[in-house]
């Protein structure tokens, strides 16, 4: 029996006590950790964004939020299918690739998946007022001067590679594949109807993921929304968007939002930096408020334990060797705190992020050791003061209470 | 002489005014000596009790061991005092409740060697020595008052101290069971030659001294001393 046994044994002695005495530990840490996790995975969809994006402008309706690329269209009320036409037979210059889609969120089986519709481009060419417009072909990087960043010019457009699109297939993204255990060739039912999983996607690291694509026409008569659609995305040519082309096309679609995905982005990295800065206040306050309820707590087994303390005192150990087993002992609950915050956080952020956001957040083991080290640091910190009271008691107060 | 102490004094500042709890008081205490202290309450027999033992520092006065004074002042100084060369016995036993008697014994040995498995062996003789070689593992609150105090004695026995201190060791058992532990205590003083200084309420008890005081208002009231009787003869 040396003190870190008889610590141990005292913190297993009085284990109900430290759901309180570890709650806003964990709880700090743990809305820390979600909020980090959560961004960092959003930041890496905004880099993904910028690398992968062809379209640069989308269409949305007036009531939809664009806090988020990725989701912006989900779930978002819908326009008229035709103003895809007043956009062609507007033939404002420096407009290529114009492709409507339609989001749902949806349930198959017990999996959430999003099912969007799309347009391939052999349907768009099939129809003779686009082919007059002059879309269809076009190769819009090729066309497009680069005068915004490279990043744009280049581009690669995921779903522009979509060709053809039948309307029993559907192309599925690389986590609904893994989750329901599809191949290209399986068979998938949407709502009573049987698709065939033409092609899986390969994985980005966004809602894409989620996302079952089919084609658009058929995605309208299985929601039964008839001709209407929840977004456009557009792909717009760099040096006519800084020639105004938002505006022309605002003034061709008044009743809708339209905006640059390039602000989308911008948007994005702002929430991204103020998220970050909300946790560094969170930091700070569960430094404190962390610290002093760690502080708060050791001092209530400080007093619990003044008997005892006594006696260790009495029998010669020194006052270090009192401070030694309470240190150790807020060592320990920080371990503990930070090892709970961090899974409570981790799941947090996995369970929520996909609710609230559509993004799927993955653990960040980088922060299981954060999270201790700072747990640990401020349990010590916080329990320095009531250490240094309790080396105060004295080696007689066993015996005074009588 | 283990232990003298001159023209000790300890005041208590309270807010009725200043009490002096050991007034002024001069002893000797014998090697080997059992010394038994009665007094009515409030006679400042635990304040004296506490003096001797380090635990407590006296407002004035000074005390030697062994032919050495001891540094009233440096707290570490009288900690080491402690478990050099005092063990204690408590009324209340002074066990700690979420050890195991033979844990509860190994934490004082801990203190001057931290080898683990010395201090378990250490702590099991101690056990079986006052007969509760079949409680090793029971918490105190699974033991009786009298095997509860069996522990303190065997904690006490520890750090094989010259001086015992018993601060009316009895006071929480019944006659017979007062008796088992006096005899403990007696055989202690007989055999390992350990000086002993016992408070007690009890006359009974007291016989149990070679030498008796009686305290007072924190003075020293009677004082028969059979170690000197016997010298004498
Ligand atoms: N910590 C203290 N503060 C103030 N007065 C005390 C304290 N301890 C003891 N006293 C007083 O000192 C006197 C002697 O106490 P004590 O030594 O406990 O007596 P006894 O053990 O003989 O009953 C009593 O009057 C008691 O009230
Ligand atoms: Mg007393």
């Amino acid at each position: 029996m040396r003190l870190t046994d008889l610590t141990l044994k005292e913190l297993w002695h009085r284990k109900s006590q430290l759901v309180s005495g570890l709650l806003a530990i964990t709880l700090g840490i743990g809305v820390i950790v979600g909020i980090r996790s959560f961004s960092v995975v959003s930041e890496k969809a905004v880099a993904v964004n910028l690398d992968n994006l062809g379209a640069n402008i989308l269409v949305l309706p007036q009531s939809s939020s664009v806090d988020n690329y990725y989701a912006a269209d989900i779930d978002a009320s819908t326009f008229p299918e035709d103003y895809v036409e007043k956009l062609v037979t507007s033939t404002i210059p420096g407009v290529d690739n114009i492709s409507p889609k339609l989001t749902r969120r949806i349930k198959v089986g017990n999996e959430n998946i999003v099912l969007t519709g799309i347009l391939p481009k052999s349907e768009i060419a099939s129809k003779p007022i686009w082919q007059r417009g002059g879309i269809q072909g076009q190769q819009a990087a090729a066309s497009c001067a680069p005068s915004g960043p490279q990043k744009y010019a280049d581009a690669k457009l995921q779903r522009k590679g979509i060709d053809t699109l039948a309307n029993n297939d559907c192309f599925i993204g690389s986590g609904i594949a893994s989750r329901l255990k599809l191949k290209e060739g399986s068979k998938l039912t949407i709502m009573d109807k049987e698709f065939t999983v033409a092609k899986l996607l390969p994985e980005t690291g966004t809602v894409d993921d989620d996302r079952v694509f089919a084609n658009l026409h058929t995605v309208q008569a299985l929601l039964g929304t008839g001709e209407q659609i929840s977004a456009i995305e557009i792909m717009g040519c760099c040096s006519a968007i800084s020639e105004g082309l938002l505006g022309k096309l605002r003034n061709v679609l008044p009743d809708t939002r339209i905006t640059t995905i390039g602000q989308i982005v911008s948007t994005q990295i702002e929430n991204n930096k103020l998220m970050s800065k909300i946790s560094l206040v969170f930091l700070i306050i569960i430094v404190f408020v962390g610290g002093i309820s760690i502080g708060n707590y050791i001092w209530g087994n400080v007093n619990e334990r003044r008997k005892e303390i006594g006696i260790l005192r009495m029998i010669g150990y020194h006052k270090q060797y009192i401070y030694y087993i309470l240190v150790l002992k807020a060592l320990l609950m920080g371990l503990v705190g930070g090892i709970a915050g961090y899974i409570l956080g981790t799941l947090s952020a996995m369970w929520l992020g996909p609710q609230f956001s559509g993004i799927a957040v993955n653990p960040i083991y980088m922060y299981f050791f954060y999270s201790i080290v700072v747990a640990i640091l401020i349990s010590i910190i916080g329990s320095l003061i009531p250490a240094y009271l309790a080396g105060k008691i004295e080696p007689f107060s066993n015996m005074q209470e009588d | 002489m283990l232990i003298q102490i001159k023209n000790l004094t300890k005041t208590y500042q309270r807010h009725d005014g200043a009490i002096n709890a050991v007034d002024n008081l001069s002893l000797d205490i014998p090697k080997g000596s059992f010394v038994t202290i009665t007094g009515a309450s409030g006679s400042g027999k635990t304040t004296l009790l506490l003096m001797l033992g380090g635990l407590l520092r006296p407002t004035s006065g000074k005390m030697v061991y062994n032919g050495n004074e001891i540094n009233l002042h440096k707290e570490e100084e009288l900690a080491n005092f402690r478990s050099n060369h005092v063990g204690f016995v408590m009324q209340s036993f002074a066990l700690i409740p979420y050890l195991t008697a033979v844990e509860n014994i190994m934490i004082a040995l801990n203190v001057k060697n931290s080898d683990k498995a010395k201090n378990r062996k250490g702590a099991l003789e101690l056990l079986e020595w006052v007969g509760l070689d079949d409680r090793t593992t029971h918490y105190p609150k699974e033991l009786s008052a009298g095997q509860q105090q069996r522990v303190a004695i065997a904690r006490a026995l520890a750090n094989n101290p010259d001086l015992l201190l018993a601060d009316e060791p009895t006071g929480n058992l019944d006659p017979g069971l007062s008796e088992e532990i006096l005899g403990v205590l007696k055989e202690i003083n007989q055999n390992h030659n350990t000086t002993i200084v016992m408070v007690t309420h009890s006359p009974m008890a007291a016989e149990y001294g070679n030498t008796k005081i009686q305290m007072k208002n924190g003075k020293l009231h009677t004082h028969v001393s059979n170690v000197i009787a016997e010298q004498i003869n």
